[in-house]
């Protein structure tokens, strides 16, 4: 240890070389980081201020923006709203002092429930789909094995939206459009190739003889699958299911296509959001940021698996 | 326990013939080992008795009982495997208790935890029995590995080559445990490996396999003392036999059609040099309580052992002799 930090040493950098690193790096998470710091402060600014220029650093913060995303309101007479009693809430409150009345809730949350179902819906059965068929390639001698790897891979060669107008009209004659099961199938549908090729790669690297000793021990081979390869297989799932729920989640194309109105997802709602002259941007920056939490407390929650599943062959043995 | 009999049976892996033609019977009690070198077929014939693998030809019965129809997990046999044999999400008590918790056994969790503590004991593991099974040395895995095969009382226990990822003396500790356990359980084992000491000290009949079939049957008496063929001869012996052609050394009566004598250090005889000096001492290695004597007769070179006190010095004229020695015919079979 104590020769760790001579100028000579090999393993560990030079103090200037990890100022220079340390400084890209945080200048690298500052470049990522001001749009989403931007959309945070949007959401909490009032509607003139968050289209005043040059733009406002410094401003007083405001819940109209969340109030605005999760009602609808109707302009009303100051007569009006003073004859009505005290304000019943702070977006009453608010509300009322632009001379309006909160007239119901707004569609955001059961869009944002639509999301929630349709995102982690397809996550689901996209890894679970994937783990079984990468788990059947991984073990058994799958005739033309190689080609249908291939074959699966492929369907991710094109951008998906290329077979958008296909399937628009086949989800039309199959009554699936604007449904949730129909979103997650689609979903499912391009995630599972994914999955495959991804758990594949994890399962493969899980000796085969931990199921042929639990399959000796008294085990049949789905026991065994369960019982022995699916915790080694832990990591990988995670890493999968993260880049699964990611895709899914902010999937725009598709589902401004199929959606429209009892199955639409929160990416084509939270621009519709208009307000009075024009859009109502720190509504809009209130769904955004909502939008985020989920995905973001997903990979938090998985991040050390996701870690370890992206350096995967790197530091397993 | 029980006997298991192999009966006529042949496995191929796309070109390679792993096992032919191979009848083996083990009897209830015994311990049998497999002994040849890398590719001789002695994994697949543990493979096959498991239900791992099917034969394309012949039967594996269970105490009497044809097996073809059986999964693994129906055929009752417990497997140590070479390596990787822990499961690494698992602590050591889990590992031993993995077997015991199978769907198909359904045992009381009482008698889980007494069979685990029980069996930890007898291998030496009770100590650990909390710890993570990847937090363990190679020893302690291994005795794991064969704690989680005796754990249950299973027909035959088959165990491939269980010893040798680890240090010699850790080997030679645990084949003396391994060789105590089994006698003290009275089980059925089949063991496989390539070292012939473990071959030697631990089993009860060796069977000596090259290229997929069973060259000789034996106890280890017998294999090392009567070989059938150069192959078998080979196998057993430390040092290694000398194979010298006929007619080099003096001594024995060398049966008609002859080709290849067979010499280990008891069928080999040295005297002094005289008029009558033969052979030349080459090297000598001392290993401390014996020494090995490389000697050269003819252009060819021989290996003895001999007592260190024998007055000799390498570059030493020496006269060679022959004890009934073992004689091999040109095909390699052996002559009596």
């Amino acid at each position: 240890m104590s020769n760790a930090t001579t100028a000579h040493s090999v393993v560990e950098p030079s103090s200037t070389s990890k100022r220079i690193a340390g400084f890209i790096v945080i200048l690298y998470a500052v470049i990522t980081m001001v749009p989403l710091a931007w959309i945070f402060l949007t959401s909490i600014k009032s509607p003139p201020d968050s289209i005043s220029y040059p733009p406002k650093i410094v401003f007083q913060p405001t819940l109209e923006g969340y109030c605005n995303l999760f009602t609808t309101r109707t302009r009303q007479t100051p007569e009006y709203i003073q004859s009505l009693g005290p304000p019943t809430s702070t977006c009453d409150e608010i509300t009322r002092s632009r001379n309006m009345v909160i007239a119901g809730p707004s569609n955001y949350w059961p869009r944002f429930t639509n999301s929630m179902v349709i995102a982690f819906g397809s996550t689901f059965l996209a890894v679970f789909l994937g783990t079984l068929a990468a788990y059947g390639f991984s073990r058994f001698r799958v005739p033309l094995a190689d080609d249908l790897l291939f074959f699966i891979l492929s369907t991710r060669m094109m951008p998906p939206i290329a077979v958008a107008i296909p399937i628009y009209l086949m989800y039309r004659e199959l009554g699936l459009s604007d449904t949730a099961l129909g979103m997650i199938l689609l979903y499912t549908a391009v995630n599972v190739s994914l999955a495959v090729w991804l758990l594949k790669g994890f399962i493969d690297e899980i000796p085969r003889e931990y199921e042929e000793a639990a399959m000796i021990d008294g085990y049949t081979r789905l026991q065994a699958f369960r019982k022995v390869v699916l915790p080694q297989a832990t990591t990988g799932i995670a890493a999968t299911a993260i880049f699964c729920l990611i895709f899914a989640w902010n999937e725009y194309a598709f589902a401004v296509l199929l959606t429209s109105g009892t199955a639409q997802t929160a990416p084509p709602f939270i621009p519709t959001i208009i307000g009075e002259g024009g859009m109502d941007w720190p509504a809009v920056a209130a769904g955004t940021t909502i939008f985020l939490v989920p995905i973001l407390v997903f990979t938090i929650l998985l991040r050390k698996q996701l870690l370890r599943g992206i350096t995967f062959g790197a530091v397993r043995k | 326990m029980a006997e298991v009999s192999l009966q006529n049976i042949s496995k191929t892996f796309g070109d390679t013939e792993a096992v032919r033609n191979l009848t083996l019977t083990i009897r209830d009690g015994e311990f049998v080992v497999l002994l040849g070198p890398t590719g001789a077929g002695k994994t697949t014939t543990l493979r096959l008795i498991a239900g791992l693998e099917k034969p394309d030809k012949g039967r594996v019965t269970i105490g009497g009982q044809d097996m073809a129809a059986s999964a693994p997990a129906s055929r009752d046999v417990a497997f140590v495997f070479q390596q990787y044999s822990l499961y690494p999400h698992l602590t050591v008590y889990e590992n031993l208790a993995f077997p015991l918790r199978s769907p198909a056994r359904r045992l009381s969790r009482e008698e889980i935890d007494r069979r685990v503590r029980d069996v930890a004991r007898m291998v030496r593991i009770d100590h650990k029995l909390e710890n993570r099974s990847t937090r363990l040395s190679g020893g302690e895995m291994q005795r794991v590995a064969i704690g989680r095969a005796l754990v249950r009382k299973p027909s035959i226990y088959l165990m491939d080559e269980p010893l040798s990822s680890l240090d010699a003396k850790l080997r030679g500790e645990l084949r003396l445990e391994l060789k105590r356990i089994q006698s003290e359980l009275g089980s059925t084992l089949l063991y496989v490996t390539h070292d012939q000491i473990e071959a030697m000290t631990m089993a009860d009949r060796i069977g000596i396999l090259n290229e997929g079939e069973l060259v000789q049957l034996g106890t280890p008496r017998e294999i090392y003392s009567n070989p059938v063929n150069l192959h078998v001869a080979a196998r057993l012996g430390q040092p290694h036999i000398n194979l010298i052609p006929e007619g080099l050394v003096p001594g024995g009566q060398p049966p008609r059609g002859t080709k290849t004598i067979g010499a280990r250090t008891e069928h080999i005889e040295i005297h002094a040099g005289n008029g009558t000096a033969n052979a030349e001492i080459d090297w000598i290695e001392h290993l401390g309580d014996q020494s090995h004597l490389h000697m050269r007769i003819g252009g060819h070179k021989l290996v003895t052992l001999a007592n260190p006190y024998v007055p000799v010095m390498p570059g030493d004229k020496i006269t060679l002799m022959l004890k009934n020695p073992l004689y091999f015919g040109a095909d390699g079979q052996r002559l009596v």
